[in-house]
């Protein structure tokens, strides 16, 4: 069976990122997760919310030095996202409620998946 | 309200026969699909390096010069990607788990395929 | 005067079945606060992605964790068959579907088993890990692999369950059962139990949804949320309806839990009852181009896989959020205020999984 459920992604400039993820907040919808992509030379940030088995994408394409802002404010569970993707990626995030500063994940690497600086070493086995 | 629930499983348990086996006295259960270790009989392969290109976890090398199959037991994950995608047939899956090993090795096996001869007639091939 | 000390938790506990690290930060054996710190299982899953075709990787996703397995494997599949347009065969779906309810059913007998462990109880935690054991030997009569499964493949599954062996599953069912509801009434009846797990770890029903609690964490606080409505798989045939309760403790987690084991068990006849004849699997060629978000219900809470392929045998990226880490932020905000003796209680309570979380 194709098409399982609706998914609709919308592109969003980041000066309005935060308007839009306010208006999702006063619908009702709930954060699924944020993911980043490499592409080419750019990131591209995926929002994604939920209401009622119903799927929204928020999508916003930056380079690798645009600061982010948070969306902590209206989800409070977002840090982890954000820390995360700092911390693989390199992404800076601007006024996070919980900063860990680096220190979610560890690794031997700085920023993996980022922008090859420092050349990515994992292999699993 | 439950009433001694957990002695009544305790005193079952008590008089039923232990569940576990003896292993290795007993040998480990076993069924006929289990994923034990990778076989292979040499009289078949004919070194086209499907099985390296498909392993996940790199640990087949294919040598179509010297005739030579080696695999690394340590990083094979037994999940029968090699066994399922070759034409031949040659590899198989055995029920037995890998004996411990104490040094890191490859196992090398040397490839005694010959070509039949092209006019006559493609019959059997194990020798 | 009360001096606030930091206690790490973790990665090394014995209550732990994985290496999660927390700093309390403590009052007087009251929590003031938990500072998560993950990434000791790191294993570069979404890098590996470009290195591996997308056929291969069905096998790396399914390693990604061990209790949940399968459900990687099929997750990721379902994502690549939607993007590349495949019609998956009946049969096949519905004998995804038998071997999703039985991952359930034994992560939810592991959990049964650890969260006993986590709280002094060795006896029931030996007594749930064997009837687990009775799954696993259903798994490996079926697929071969006790653990890891193998059986998922783009384009349906790889191996077929004959009519007899049906018959004998479904038989196999009833003593399952009757050990099952034994176990569970251990659980929610015994007064001990019911002292350590009653009023522990509050999650209010606001805070659940707000926060983006998934799975048994969010439905035991009233929130109905179960991934499988969506009808993924044969889900949308089979008649079975979302256990909530609504207390928001520890108890009603773990009794949401309870309940589920017997929805699976009732899910895997109607599946078995209701399964049609015909090919498993169908065969898949060309490169996939395009971008999904597959999801679906894992024992813990709701998984998205995102897959992002570009017309070559690689694909571009694959983002796996399992649900543990999404759960995270609802225990940092449970843990504010408890005991120092609850806090293993109130982590196992979510069911972590930090192979997962981590990949």
């Amino acid at each position: 069976m194709l098409m399982i459920e609706k998914q609709t992604t919308t592109a969003v400039e980041i000066g309005k990122l935060i308007g839009q993820v306010e208006e999702f907040r006063n619908n009702g919808y709930r954060l699924v997760q944020i993911g980043c992509t490499k592409a080419g030379d750019n990131f591209e940030i995926n929002y994604s919310f939920d209401k009622a088995y119903e799927f929204r994408n928020l999508r916003v394409i930056i380079t690798q030095d645009t600061e982010l802002p948070s969306i902590t404010g209206m989800y409070w569970g977002a840090f982890i996202y954000e820390n995360e993707m700092h911390d693989l990626f390199g992404i800076a995030v601007k006024g996070m409620n919980i900063d860990y500063k680096g220190t979610l994940i560890r690794t031997t690497v700085k920023f993996p998946f980022g922008m090859p600086v420092s050349g990515p070493k994992e292999e699993s086995p | 309200m439950a009433f001694f629930e957990m002695a009544k499983i305790a005193i079952r348990t008590l008089i039923h026969s232990p569940v576990t086996i003896p292993y290795p006295a007993q040998p480990a259960k076993m069924t006929d699909l289990s994923r034990g270790h990778v076989r292979i009989d040499e009289s078949r392969c004919i070194s086209c390096g499907s099985c390296q290109r498909v392993c996940p976890a790199q640990a087949i090398v294919v040598e179509k010069e010297s005739k030579s199959w080696q695999i690394d037991r340590l990083r094979c994950v037994v999940c029968r990607a090699c066994v399922d995608v070759c034409p031949v047939t040659c590899l198989f899956m055995d029920t037995q788990y890998t004996a411990p090993m104490t040094a890191r090795g490859v196992d090398t096996v040397a490839i005694t395929y010959v070509k039949p001869p092209k006019p006559a007639d493609k019959g059997e091939i194990k020798t | 005067m009360s001096r606030q000390i930091i206690v790490p938790f973790g990665p090394q506990h014995p209550v732990l079945p994985e290496p999660l690290h927390i700093d309390l930060v403590l009052e007087d054996e009251k929590v003031i606060e938990a500072i998560p710190s993950i990434g000791y299982v790191h294993r570069g899953f979404e890098k590996l992605v470009e290195k591996r075709d997308y056929n291969n990787y069905v096998y790396l996703a399914e390693r990604t964790c061990g209790i949940c397995s399968f459900m990687h494997g099929m997750t990721y599949c379902q994502a690549v068959e939607q993007i590349m347009n495949t019609e998956v065969p009946e049969r096949a779906l519905y004998l995804r579907t038998i071997w999703s309810e039985y991952s359930r059913l034994h992560s939810h007998l592991l959990w049964m088993g650890l969260m006993a462990d986590a709280f002094g109880f060795e006896n029931l935690f030996m007594n749930a890990w064997k009837t687990r054991e009775r799954i696993l030997d259903v798994f490996e009569q079926t697929t071969g692999g006790r653990v890891i499964q193998g059986s998922c493949k783009i384009g349906g599954v790889r191996r077929d369950i004959s009519g007899p062996k049906l018959v004998e599953m479904a038989q196999d069912l009833e003593s399952i059962q009757d050990e099952i509801e034994d176990l569970t009434n251990v659980f929610l009846m015994d007064s001990s139990i019911k002292h350590r797990l009653k009023n522990v770890g509050i999650l209010s029903r606001t805070d659940a949804y707000q926060l983006g609690a998934v799975g048994p964490m969010a439905r035991g606080s009233g929130v109905d949320i179960d991934l499988r409505k969506t009808g993924y798989a044969a889900y949308a045939k089979l008649k079975f309806e979302p256990v909530t309760e609504t207390g928001g403790d520890c108890y009603a987690r773990c009794a949401v839990r309870s309940r589920e084991m017997f929805a699976s068990i009732d899910l895997i006849r109607q599946a078995i009852g209701k399964i049609p004849d015909g090919p498993v699997d169908v065969r898949v060629s060309g490169m996939p181009n395009g971008e999904y978000f597959s999801r679906c219900e894992q024992p813990r809470g709701e998984l998205v896989h995102y897959v992002k392929a570009n017309g070559t045998k690689f694909l571009a990226r694959s983002r796996i959020r399992t649900p543990t880490l999404t759960n995270v932020p609802p225990l940092v905000k449970i843990l504010q205020g408890c005991e120092l003796a609850d806090v293993p209680v109130i982590i196992m309570s979510i069911d972590p999984c930090i192979g997962c979380a981590e990949r």
